[in-house]
């Protein structure tokens, strides 16, 4: 007892001390769901985290946690972090939700910044990017380029932002290519490159030639580069390994800005807890490259579309929309709404299948 | 529903290189474990042998040669973990799971400059005659020679254990190994063989991952596929027949649930998902009802003294 005692305040005394060391640092932390050599997802939420060292130089100490399993263990590697002193903690995957919300709720001083999440608290944030925004772009191309009109779509888990994704892609393709047809394969999982490029090839075998992913590995272009005439697109980050094909473009993440902002927030102690849901004009979603063998006109207007985006001209989602069951969603020349958006559980009319519920 | 998009030839043919990895690993686990050591390292070794064999492969050009240090690299982490076991008599199971931690590690480290990179690409192994058989050729005679590598394991494996004399001490050391000391066997010896054994495999392994199925280097990229010819293990009761039989199954299911719903197929997602664990579970279950049991060593520490 006394033994234990003892042991508790030696941690105690250390904690402080080394608090009271890095007193004049802003320690900032993130939660990974997969390795940052992922090259896609957590890739470019490591680069965001460089991207703070690098502004902050001195007055930062960044720590991560990478390959961390959306569960309970979750909830012991934030309380870890936050035990260690960080102010401020990312959590940037939406299965770290409960978990962030309880340890915020343990650490009314600690900071919380959690991605793609819609709960919220005094110490927690949320923050997204409108990644359909660039989906829309993809949707255009992946129209105009599939020659046997049969598109692959492998997503993650079945949640609104995945769903919301395949929606956008499905309607700027079909507007473009009525004879269009989505086939979907939901993998379950974020990362597993052998699961992501089995299901690419999957896909392939059964004569879909535009492959579109919503997981965070580089396998799926991977095993379309070994198939051949095939083309896929980079998701999460540029994934320029595989330029000019199989991928022809890519959806890029673009968190630097936003980490260094809320980070000075914290410097500055005018933090608040907030909602972002930044999209293409903020910087946040970023077109990568268009390359290979997309037609200059397919281009133009790819890039088109990202402007009128970008501008507001555009909404990606603007009636007439019809949902699956052939019921009237939204009428001509009306947008969707960001609570709509955001939880989003239901395919337009065209897409084939069901989604797991 | 659209059935008639899959194609049932490429679809077996998809199966066997699913299948490969976990054969390899499962067959080096099931060696090890009949001698009695419970490695639960697997993982580790495996993506060992991944980024071994990948960089190996990249910078020789040469996937033969890439297949080679995987081997070696497996074997080398094996070692490791067959002083603690074998020579420091540390626990199998802390052992067996730090071993995973560090071959995760270390695989991200060694792999560090080797993303985006594209490997050299694994011959085929065309073999003029039989590769023109309809349905049967493209099926059986159209794959790179790893996938023949793993069904000549399997078939040694399974030979060596039951007829030879060195399957016969190694089996003995795995059920009983203080009546295998006093009988003049070398224990840790044949052991500390077996460990190595089962690293090359789990390395090699590995690198069918990183070199064919995926094929590239991504950290992390096993994604419990060691764990799952763990389970394969002891699922098919120490025998090799049966590991080749699992692993199969659960290649194919694995494989034939995403043709499914690409397919568009009327069932829920979420069965579809479970259904190769649950396939391959039942299929083993019910396949070991005849009584087999572990090695009666398995996972004790051996000390000649006692």
């Amino acid at each position: 007892m006394t033994f234990t005692r003892l042991l508790t305040g030696a941690a105690l005394a250390l904690g402080m001390a080394t608090t009271a060391i890095a007193e004049d640092k802003t320690k900032v932390g993130f939660i990974y769901v997969g390795p940052i050599g992922d090259g896609g997802y957590t890739y470019e939420h490591n680069q965001g985290r460089l991207a703070v060292e690098e502004h902050f130089g001195d007055k930062v100490e960044t720590v991560y946690q990478e390959s961390v399993p959306e569960g309970a263990d979750a909830e012991r590697a934030i309380t870890q972090m936050a035990l260690q002193g960080a102010d401020l903690i990312f959590t940037t995957s939406f299965g770290f939700m409960d978990a962030t919300v309880n340890t915020a709720k343990k650490f009314p001083k600690v900071k919380f910044e959690h991605a793609t999440g819609y709960k919220r608290a005094d110490n927690l944030s949320t923050y997204s990017a409108r990644f359909y925004e660039g989906r829309s772009v993809l949707g255009v191309i992946a129209g105009h380029m599939t020659k046997t009109n049969k598109i692959g779509y492998i997503g993650s888990y079945p949640i609104p932002e995945v769903i919301r994704g395949i929606n956008a892609a499905y309607i700027e393709a079909k507007k473009v290519n009525p004879d269009v047809e989505f086939n979907i394969i939901w993998a379950y999982t974020w990362f597993d490159p052998a699961k992501e490029a089995d299901a690419a090839t999957a896909l392939i075998e059964q004569g879909n030639d535009v492959i579109l992913q919503h997981t965070d590995s580089t396998a799926p272009s991977a095993a379309a580069k070994a198939k051949g005439d095939v083309i896929t697109f980079g998701q999460a980050s540029d994934m320029a390994e595989y330029k000019p094909e199989p991928r022809v473009s890519s959806i890029i993440d673009n968190w630097g800005p936003y980490y260094i902002e809320r980070v000075q927030a914290v410097m500055d102690g005018t933090w608040e807890s907030t909602d972002t849901w930044a999209g293409i004009d903020d910087g946040m979603v970023v077109i990568g490259e268009i390359t290979g063998p997309v037609p200059d006109d397919v281009k133009q207007e790819a890039l088109a579309m990202r402007d009128a985006i970008a501008s507001g001209e555009y909404h990606p989602f603007t009636g007439p929309l019809n949902k699956q069951d052939g019921s009237e969603w939204l009428k001509e020349g009306e947008t969707a709404d960001d609570a709509t958006l955001l939880g989003m559980n239901f395919y337009v009319e065209g897409i084939k299948g069901d989604i797991p519920q | 529903m659209d059935l008639s998009s899959i194609n049932p030839i490429l679809l077996l043919a998809s199966l066997m290189v699913a299948a490969t990895p976990i054969l390899l690993a499962a067959l080096g686990e099931l060696v090890s474990e009949r001698a009695g050591v419970l490695n639960l390292g697997v993982e580790g070794m495996m993506i060992t042998g991944a980024i071994c064999g990948f960089a190996i492969a990249v910078e020789t050009g040469s996937p033969v040669v890439g297949f080679a240090a995987a081997a070696a690299g497996g074997a080398l982490l094996s070692l490791l973990f067959a002083l603690l076991t074998q020579l420091a008599l540390a626990n199998q199971v802390a052992s067996g799971l730090a071993l995973t931690l560090f071959g995760l590690g270390l695989s991200a480290l060694l792999g560090q400059s080797y993303v985006g990179i594209r490997p050299p690409a694994t011959a085929k192994l065309d073999i003029p005659l039989l590769g023109d058989i309809p349905v049967l050729g493209p099926v059986l005679f159209s794959h790179d020679w790893m996938v023949y590598f793993g069904l000549a394991l399997t078939l040694a494996v399974w030979a060596a254990l039951k007829y030879s004399r060195a399957g016969l001490i190694l089996r003995a050391v795995g059920e009983n190994h203080d009546a295998a000391h006093a009988l003049g066997y070398n224990v840790v010896g044949v052991r500390i063989l077996a460990i190595l054994f089962g690293g090359a495999c789990a390395g090699l392994g590995g690198a069918y991952l990183s070199l064919v199925r995926v094929p590239q280097w991504t950290e992390g990229m096993t994604a419990g596929a060691g764990w799952i010819a763990l389970a394969l293990v002891v699922f098919a009761s120490w025998k090799a027949g049966r590991v080749l039989l699992g692993a199969y199954l659960f290649g194919g299911v694995t494989v034939l649930q995403l043709n499914l719903q690409a397919a568009g197929v009327d069932i829920p997602v979420e069965y579809l998902s479970m259904s190769p664990y649950l396939i391959t579970i039942l299929v083993l279950v019910i396949l070991s009802a005849d009584r087999s049991r572990a090695p009666g060593s398995l996972g004790r520490i051996f000390h000649a003294s006692r």
